[in-house]
């Protein structure tokens, strides 16, 4: 991408974007581009991060084990859905992961736990999600008897209004009441250290950065 | 069933030996197996320790603990600890703590123990089929349900486990059979395992719980003796403000028994929690979600609230002292959050009994804040800045400070408010000391104060009479203030008083009424209501203190009695008792006692009954002392009993004298004026003078003579005169 695009597009994200300034945008489009390799610029190709790539970040960067909830905040992040994290995809979606308020994390976490996307999570979502949480007793009679009682303990204390599943209302409800819910069904946000140590490395000194 | 029972015990034999991971399984299998089977098993298990039916169903939980045997668990749970340590470097499945599979394991064995115990007792026993029934409805659903999450924790992972954490919040924590379910599943040492992880949602989690059932004293011990302490501690260093809130709050709740405070300072806990207090300190973290962050302000108020609970202790005392504590105190008295001040105030009120805190107090502009913070409305608020002003008025220049800014008059009108017993005290206790100073006393008076005071002599509690008393006898040190007393009718519950054991307030009472004695019309009050015969009854007390008190007390009586010597001739062995008491090794009681005894010998008949009972030989006895305070009195009662018959050459024989001249080298002006009288009297006996003269008493009695004191002045003068006239007249003999 050439300069002048490049800080047009720059300064559109800033704008748009709460939680970076100009020079975290920078520092962040810079590390997207190495991420993403030398690509040649083309009609009709996207450049972009891949399912793979973006997952194997969320891995190493930040500490990340849980597939299904990888794959889940890869969608989140494509929202366009067309299977690549473009630039500014990485941007926004970044600024929630990092540093988003409580209500876009909310928003977002919601979005990675609705697995089917109609705007509850349900009973078996749940499952699905909580299916790898408990030690496998093989001499337990029924092995998925602890999951049932979890998504049961988890229903009774987020579903405000019984309907047996969760609307974002319920879920938001639990979590201003217990925020450690925030994350109920899995990990879908760095945890802090590795947040530190990324924001750390990326952000580095302003002086030491001289080319774009 | 029985064949699982049979399954049971033989594990329990393979106890000892089972060491790998397998056993995990059997242990959630018998974990599981617990509902279905082994409630029955454990009810029977209670029956059989001998409780009745209906206590069980009342109060299952405290049977379960009679059941447990702790020092068994705790000596399971110290196994535990060395397995968690040596077990560090190993690693298990789902990011599960390494430690936490050591732990499953241990839990189980014990479980397993139980249940075998159970099983086997219930094969021999053969309990007919409604116990069982009315047995399962003994122990609350909320046991099982505190197992089943206790399970989740153990066995799950980071999402299961802050799943299972947020659900046990939702229990009544603050209710006992929670608190013990907790305990007895193995759900202690579950939590503290999860303090020791990285995870930062877990210890949050965790520590919330563990906040709640520390208010639970066993809870407390128990938590300390899993070594949960220094894990606490090592979290107040967490960049996490809610980690160090939390934190900081569970161990206000566990530090509120001697041995967690001793923990906390072992750990070097005191340093870390002072270090709290510092608002202004930035800890340089980027803007966090909300989960993890805290108000500044909040993280101080949590330390000062530990820091209050581990202040109970001198060491952490000094320990809090020595990090810095009293300058970021001050700095936080200075907030108008209630929240804040009262454990802060606390802190320094229990620091302030120890000197070198009154001397930093006064330093730091504390004593205002204190007094500013008496007009507040919150009543906890008050009464311990009130008990922090009472620790801190033993010294002059803080009773000073408490008046020039104004705190006498709060005080004065808190007196009014008599509900709350406990800040009644503290206030109480405040102005008792206070009144040490006289322009204080003067305040009070124009507050009305002393009236107030008079009339709360009856229907206290024994806290607030200690101290009201005490205010009054400092207050009645002063003339007007004892006819004021009187006129109120304070001498009356004051006499009443002198019937009791609580030494402390037979100390001040006798104190008041001595103070009292001095006007001659509340003397005759006291007379009159039997006074001086409930003091000399208490020269009988135990406590050293009280006779003391109690002897001050009869000076003035006896002074300013009518018919004095009547009426101490009427005391039935009262004589005797005070002549006895001569014997006692307390230098208070001893200089209290010889002035009783110098009012006495002013009546004959009596100094001649006291002669019988030998007062000379005791009092020559006690003549070889460096106590200048004892000198004095000593030598008033010689002089006194010089008086009477042969005492004289009496004094000499038992060998008085020669100590007696070297009080004159004292520093202490009235220990010399009592000496150059005894020594006048005691010359008037020929070997007295001769051993006066020969220890060199008239160098030193020269050089009295010239000094200010009148009554000193013909006292030495008269001494020399008769040491000289004897020297003469020895002279003259030689020469005839």
């Amino acid at each position: 991408m050439n300069r002048k695009k490049l800080q047009k597009l720059t300064d559109t994200l800033t704008k748009n974007c709460k939680h970076f300034n100009k020079f975290e945008v920078n520092c962040l489009i810079n590390l997207f581009y190495n991420l993403v390799g030398e690509v040649t610029e083309r009609q009709g190709i996207t450049i972009g991060l891949d399912r793979n790539a973006f997952r194997n970040i969320l891995h190493m960067t930040f500490g990340m084990t849980d597939d299904m909830i990888m794959d889940r905040v890869f969608r989140g992040f494509d929202k366009d859905n067309d299977g690549y994290v473009n630039v500014s995809e990485w941007i926004y979606g970044l600024s929630v992961f990092l540093r988003g308020t409580l209500e876009e994390k909310m928003k977002y976490c919601f979005e990675v736990f609705d697995l089917n996307g109609d705007g509850f999570i349900s009973k078996e979502e749940m499952f699905h999600m909580l299916k790898n949480s408990l030690l496998k007793q093989p001499s337990e009679e029924d092995p998925d008897e602890g999951i049932k009682d979890l998504v049961e303990i988890t229903l009774k204390k987020m579903d405000h209004d019984h309907d047996g599943k969760l609307s974002f209302t319920d879920y938001e409800q639990a979590v201003r009441e217990e925020t450690l819910l925030l994350e109920a069904f899995g990990p879908c946000l760095p945890d802090p250290k590795s947040h530190m140590e990324f924001e750390a490395q990326v952000f580095k000194d302003p002086n030491e950065f001289n080319d774009i | 069933m029985s064949k699982q029972e049979v399954r049971f015990s033989g594990e329990w034999k393979k106890k000892e030996a089972l060491k790998e991971a397998p056993k995990k399984e059997e242990a959630a299998a018998l974990q599981k197996a617990l509902p279905a089977s082994g409630k029955s098993v454990l009810e029977k298990n209670y029956i059989n320790f001998g409780k009745s039916q209906m206590t069980k169903r009342l109060q299952p939980s405290l049977n379960w603990k009679a059941t447990f045997d702790f020092k068994e668990h705790k000596s399971l749970l110290r196994d535990t600890q060395e397995e968690k340590h040596g077990g560090r470097l190993e690693r298990s499945g789902p990011p599960v703590s390494p430690r936490r599979s050591q732990l499953v394991r241990k839990s189980a064995e014990k479980i397993e123990e139980i249940i075998s115990e159970s099983s086997s007792e219930s094969e021999e026993d053969e309990e007919p089929p409604d116990h069982h029934q009315e047995a399962n409805a003994g122990l609350p659903s909320e046991y099982w349900q505190i197992q089943k999450l206790v399970k989740y924790l153990k066995g799950g992972n980071q999402t299961a486990t802050v799943i299972a954490l947020c659900s046990m919040q939702d229990f009544n924590l603050a209710q006992e059979t929670c608190q013990l379910a907790i305990r007895d599943v193995g759900g202690l040492e579950v939590l503290i395992n999860l303090l020791d992880t990285d995870e930062v949602k877990c210890k949050i989690g965790s520590l919330k719980i563990l906040k709640e059932i520390s208010h639970n004293p066993q809870i407390r011990r128990n938590i300390v003796d899993l070594g949960g302490l220094p894990i606490m501690v090592n979290i107040l260093d967490s960049p996490h403000k809610s980690l160090k809130c939390l934190a900081a709050e569970t161990i206000a709740n566990v530090a509120k028994f001697r041995r967690g405070r001793r923990a906390v300072r072992r750990h070097g806990g005191i340093t870390k929690l002072v270090a709290l207090l510092d608002c202004a300190q930035n800890s340089g973290e980027p803007a966090q979600s909300s989960l993890y962050d805290a108000r500044d302000v909040e993280v101080a108020r949590c330390g000062a609230l530990a820091l209050w609970s581990c202040s109970k202790s001198y060491e952490n005392k000094e320990a809090i002292r020595k990090a810095g504590g009293i300058p970021l105190l001050a700095g936080l008295l200075k907030t108008s959050h209630e929240n804040m001040l009262i454990p802060v105030v606390g802190t320094l009120q229990e620091c302030a009994s120890e000197e070198s805190y009154r001397t930093a107090i006064k330093a730091e502009r504390i004593i205002e804040n204190l007094v500013k913070n008496l007009n507040s409305e919150n009543e906890q608020l008050q009464e311990h800045c009130a008990m922090a002003i009472y620790q801190c008025a033993e010294d002059k220049e803080t009773r000073d400070l408490v008046r020039l800014h104004g705190g006498l008059k709060p005080l004065a009108s808190l007196l009014n408010n008599t509900d709350n017993k406990e800040r009644l005290a503290a206030v109480t206790g405040a102005i008792w000391k206070c009144s040490i100073s006289k322009e204080n006393v003067t305040k009070f008076r124009e507050y009305k104060a002393i009236e107030t005071l008079v009339g709360l002599l009856t229907d206290q509690p024994e806290e607030v009479l200690v101290n009201v008393v005490g205010a009054l006898g400092e207050c009645c040190q002063e003339y007007e203030n004892r006819v004021l007393v009187r006129k109120c009718g304070g001498i009356q519950p004051l006499v009443n008083l002198l019937i009791g054991i609580n030494q402390t307030l037979l100390v001040n009472v006798t104190k008041a009424v001595g103070a009292c004695a001095l006007e001659p019309e509340s003397m005759t009050i006291i007379d009159r209501l039997d006074g001086v015969r409930l003091l000399w009854s208490l020269l009988k007390n135990p406590h050293p203190d009280v006779k003391a008190s109690a002897a001050w007390a009869l000076c003035p009586c006896i002074q300013n009695a009518k018919d004095a010597g009547e009426m101490v001739r009427s005391f039935v062995g009262g004589l005797e008792l005070v002549v006895n008491l001569l014997r006692s090794d307390n230098k208070e009681v001893l200089a209290s006692v010889c002035a009783a005894i110098t009012n006495i010998a002013k009546d004959q008949e009596n100094l001649a009954v006291i002669t019988d009972h030998g007062v000379v030989p005791l009092l020559s006895k006690l003549a070889n002392t460096n106590n200048d305070k004892l000198r004095r009195h000593l030598a008033e009662a010689i002089s006194r009993c010089c008086m009477w018959g042969r005492n004289r050459a009496a004094f000499g024989e038992y060998k008085a004298v020669a100590p007696l001249v070297r009080y004159l080298k004292s520093n202490d002006t009235s220990v010399h004026q009592a000496t150059a009288q005894a020594l006048y009297q005691l010359s008037e006996d020929a070997d007295n003078c001769i051993i006066m003269h020969e220890n060199g008493a008239v160098k030193l009695l020269l050089d009295m003579v010239g000094s200010p004191d009148q009554d000193l002045q013909e006292a030495a003068a008269g001494c020399i005169y008769n040491i000289r006239k004897l020297a003469l007249a020895t002279e003259k003999a030689r020469y005839t």
